[in-house]
């Protein structure tokens, strides 16, 4: 059994012996009550501190969206010296480690791709060492290579025409999340020791593929832990030893992201769930008075300023899929124990304190885990913080416990991922909605008139029946499904192979559960569309081709979003029937196949790809996102659209079923107690019923309207509003997207 | 029972403001005033293709329990038009079965229907039995100018409000402030003094007149008598709210 000093008034043992963040936890924490009347606002030193990065901010916008780029090293944990926010002011920094040598200055990462690489920063106006180039295209060779040399013709031409799509295969996966708290519990030292003893038991003496690819990863996870006592060395700190006080806890946990972010351009980075954690020390030094309210908020603030600092270099394809720059910083807060007893610690309302501080952010993605069983004191301060930054998101705790237990993270937007025991391979999404087209039309797209499917018989009648289409519905979706998985399958095993997640991974069992996640677009019209052809006359219009171009509806159908049976049953036997075909399919490293309904804010970009559909939208309109309804559908005000999305199963798609929804303040309620009431009985109401996800904006139109106008003005500066799964600063979207935001679904009332 | 069918315009599952906590909120279709600032003059005919038993309705509003609370203390459902009473059997058919299961009622009403006929007071106090709140809109203090607006005198929509209150029924006044037609500072003071001789007013409410709906009436092909006429400005709101909460 491990012992430290650094562990004196600890309780509990399991975690002595063996690597256990979570039963440290259950252990340690004290719950908390009370309402939020003990915080502190910011020192002088985070004002300061703030202050400096957010005329570097500006900077960078008027720049164009990049600050700094690197052109001439390339990106390893020991790549760069100590850098701070600022060097006179580096002393007040609580929290140390940049990802460069200077704030906001974006690494060179070749390992997802050279090209994508070099074009990240020629697009932005930088050159890259031609060096570089020649290392990493003649002597060696990257994930994007290994992906595209793998492909098969028939996964091109898929991906080509956007019927798969966004796929991770020229950008980093992401998604892995380090149990960034072992860092900080056990010091890296007793991480090593457990990790070589865990290589010396990897397989039964016969040398197949996957004891050779572990001993070898496991190896690659032992030299990220070297090289991360090298790195905090470089900044004055001993992180081999655990963590003795809650500065040098958040500190080591910190630089066990920083690793992460340093080596990953991933397209999600989360930091996870830290702050039940992180409060067990702060409690440990108030007791022994050593620290006060004050500092342990600057400290949190600190933190959270450098998570609001993360950048990596991305293509211009990349922001277009993800716009407004986010890197899914995620940070969950609140959530309940397997025992029942609630995880909110003083340390959850400072987290959600520091969007007061400092004012509303996108990052870091702030989720709190949601239960109407949590303290009523913290509900209400959650939705306070809500109504007025509209920078946070919900997930309903009380159906992701029973899957994932009580200590796991949030590792993109909205998926759930065991902390510390599992690892995910992110895997984009399936178009559905033109997959619903291709069946019409016999595997031809409407938009390139190219063979891309099967060539199944296109339906040829003069209305669409609904057997006929939904027989040849399933047939297409068979034939993407088996496409859509084996396609993963190269870029998962190339990702392993040429963009390893060491520095990540050392942070996660040996042996792990993984999750191979896939994802749905175009769900609502998919569902609009089969109602419509079910419940009213759908008369496809076909082009001198034969091809079925655009639809005639005559009469009125239920839509998704009305707490309609007849369409909402539609919405679960789709599910139902996507994730049945999924799981027929071998997955990479014996995976566990999930999917999800959620696009971020990609819904816009696939949208281009999608023809007319039987619903009524029009071709190149942006298809609704995530599981929301789709635009004007929804009749009967947001309690019908909740529920509606409430009937989605969540252990169908246990990735995610993303929902967002503005709500004007005045339709909350008549002053800032009644809205935050009233919020509070809408997220009881809906997460009672096994709802997953809600994005809550509250905000009126018109100050959209006039963001988009005046983006110079200082109030928009950090205007965050939230997306699918994410949050950004609405200047930072393209107009496009800014329009795509307006045009959704604002619940007011006249 | 064919009497006991509600003629319903839409249904609006979150509603914040017409009553409290959070209302599921039906719209009745049929109003026989013509207030010159509505806006909602598509409830004014009496016909809609829309219609509910009050068990259908119930089995409706039913699948919205989970947000009103765990003791459904903390919403509910209010009954708005067009005019609720002139639908006075349906409503108390619906709000009966609700009240069985615990949940808080509120009728939102001009009182243009409200008699002292025999007949009618029986129907009503049938219905306040069953009734926790009662919304009612004070549309204008002088029975003149009240009539102008809105084609019908006040005086038994005064009369209801006190025999609400002598009967111990919890209400909200409102009153919609129309720059120039329900601004009167005069009236406003004896609309004032009325509400204070109410025993069971909980809430005063001042809504600012609004053009939101006015394309409701291009849309209806009905002319829209208060062309040019705008919204209150906060000042007027504040005065008005000062002279009504006294």
């Amino acid at each position: 059994m491990l012992d430290f000093k650094e562990w004196e008034g600890f309780e509990g043992r399991i975690w002595k012996e063996e690597i256990n963040t979570r039963d440290f936890i259950q252990k340690n924490y004290e719950s908390y009550e009370g309402d939020s009347s003990f915080l502190e606002g910011p020192t002088e030193a985070t004002n300061k501190l703030w202050g400096v990065l957010q005329e570097l901010q500006k900077e960078e916008r008027a720049k164009g969206g990049v600050l700094d780029m690197e052109t001439s090293v390339v990106s390893t944990l020991t790549a760069y010296g100590p850098g701070y926010i600022s060097e006179e002011l580096k002393d007040l920094e609580k929290i140390v480690g940049l990802q460069t040598d200077k704030p906001l200055k974006r690494a060179f990462m070749p390992f997802g791709g050279i090209k994508m690489a070099v074009q990240a920063c020629e697009t932005n106006g930088y050159t890259p060492d031609p060096e570089l180039n020649k290392i990493f295209s003649e002597y060696s060779r990257t994930h994007n290579q290994g992906v595209f040399d793998a492909y098969t013709p028939e996964m091109k031409k898929a991906r080509h025409n956007k019927i798969i799509t966004g796929l991770p295969d020229a950008y980093g996966r992401g998604r892995i999340v380090g149990d960034y708290r072992r860092v900080a519990l056990y010091g890296v030292d007793a991480l090593i020791a457990a990790k070589l003893e865990d290589k010396e038991n990897i397989g039964g003496g016969t040398m197949t593929d996957p004891v050779i690819r572990l001993r070898e990863e496991v190896t690659m996870q032992i030299n990220a832990l070297n090289d991360m006592k090298a790195m905090a060395a470089s900044y004055g700190f001993d992180i081999s030893r655990p963590a003795a006080t809650a500065k040098e806890a958040a500190q080591w946990l910190y630089f066990g992201y920083l690793a992460a972010i340093k080596t990953q351009n991933g397209a999600a980075m989360s930091v996870g769930r830290i702050s039940t954690f992180l409060d067990i020390y702060i409690q440990r030094d108030m007791k022994k008075g050593i620290l006060t309210e004050t500092e342990a908020q600057e400290l949190i603030d600190h933190m959270v300023m450098k998570f609001r600092m993360v950048k990596f270099a991305r293509v211009p394809s990349y922001n277009q899929l993800f716009s407004g720059d986010p890197v899914w910083a995620t940070l969950e807060v609140a959530g309940r124990g397997v025992d029942g007893r609630s995880m909110v610690t003083k340390t959850d309302y400072r987290f959600l304190h520091t969007l007061e501080n400092m004012g509303p952010s996108p990052e870091p993605n702030l989720t709190v885990l949601y239960s109407s069983a949590l303290p009523e004191n913290f509900k209400k301060y959650a939705s306070e913080i809500s109504i007025r930054t509209s920078s946070i998101q919900y997930e309903n705790d009380d159906v992701m416990k029973p899957v994932w237990g009580d200590d796991y993270s949030i590792c993109c937007c909205v998926s759930a991922t065991q902390t510390g025991k599992e690892m995910q391979f992110f895997g984009a999404r399936a178009n559905l909605a033109k997959c619903l087209l291709y069946a019409i039309n016999g595997g031809v797209d409407m938009k390139t008139h190219e063979q891309v499917g099967p060539a199944y018989t296109p339906i040829t009648s003069e209305y669409l029946d609904y057997d006929e289409v939904i027989e040849k519905y399933v047939a297409m979706l068979n034939w993407l499904t088996e496409l859509y998985v084996n396609t993963l399958n190269v870029i998962q095993y190339m990702h392993d192979k040429y963009n390893y997640e060491a520095a990540e991974m050392a942070l996660i069992d040996t042996h792990l559960r993984r999750t191979f996640a896939t994802g749905i677009a175009g769900f609502s019209h998919v569902v609009d569309s089969l109602s419509a052809i079910k419940y009213a006359k759908v008369k496809p219009i076909r082009d001198e081709f034969g091809v079925t171009m655009d639809f005639e509806v005559e009469g009125d159908f239920p839509r998704y979003g009305n707490d309609d049976d007849r369409a909402d049953d539609i919405a679960v036997w789709l599910l139902k029937t996507f994730l049945e075909m999924l799981k027929r399919h071998h997955t990479y490293r014996n995976s566990e196949a999930t999917t999800s309904i959620l696009t971020i804010t990609s819904n816009v970009v696939y949208g281009k790809a999608t023809g007319n559909m039987p619903d009524g939208r029009r071709a190149g309109e942006p298809l609704s996102p995530g599981a929301n309804p789709s635009y004007g559908a929804e009749k009967n005000g947001l309690l019908a659209s909740l529920n509606s999305v409430a009937k989605l199963p969540y252990h169908w798609a246990l990735d995610g079923i993303s929902n967002t929804q503005t709500i004007n303040p005045g339709a909350l309620g008549h002053d800032e107690a009644e809205q935050s009431k009233n919020l509070v009985q809408i997220l009881d109401g809906y997460f009672d019923q096994g709802a997953h996800h809600l994005n809550v904006n509250v905000f009126g139109i018109e100050k959209l309207y006039d963001a988009m106008e005046h983006p110079e003005k200082e109030e928009y500066a950090n205007f965050t509003i939230r997306v699918s799964g994410y949050a950004v600063k609405f200047i930072d979207l393209t107009k496009e997207q800014q329009m795509d935001v307006i045009s959704r679904t604002c619940h007011g009332q006249l | 029972m064919d009497s006991c069918k509600g003629v319903i315009h839409s249904l609006e599952t979150f509603g914040s403001v017409d009553g409290p906590g959070v209302r599921f909120v039906v719209f009745l279709q049929g109003c026989k005033m013509r207030c010159k600032y509505c806006h909602n003059p598509e409830t004014w005919s009496f016909e809609s293709d829309d219609i509910y038993t009050p068990g259908e309705l119930v089995e409706k509003v039913w699948k919205y329990r989970n947000y009103w609370g765990k003791n459904m203390e903390k919403g509910g459902v209010t009954v708005s038009g067009g005019e609720p009473l002139l639908q006075i059997e349906f409503v108390t058919e619906f709000f009966k079965i609700l009240k069985e299961r615990g949940v808080h009622t509120a009728i939102d009403t001009a009182g243009q229907p409200f008699s002292n006929d025999k007949d009618f007071l029986t129907k009503f106090d049938e219905l306040l039995k069953y009734t926790d709140l009662v919304l009612l809109d004070l549309k204008q203090f002088d029975s003149k100018e009240h009539k102008a607006l809105t084609g019908f005198d006040n005086s038994n929509i005064l009369e209801m409000a006190k025999y609400l209150s002598d009967k111990g029924i919890a209400m909200w006044i409102r009153h919609v402030l129309v720059p120039g037609l329900t601004d009167s500072e005069e009236d406003l003071a004896k609309m004032a003094q009325f509400i204070k001789s109410l025993k069971t007013v909980e809430r005063v409410e001042v809504l600012p007149y609004h053009t939101l709906g006015l394309f409701k009436w291009d849309n209806l092909n009905y002319k829209y008598p208060l062309e040019g006429v705008k919204s209150p400005t906060s000042e007027e709101m504040k005065k008005a709210e000062a002279i009504l909460k006294l």
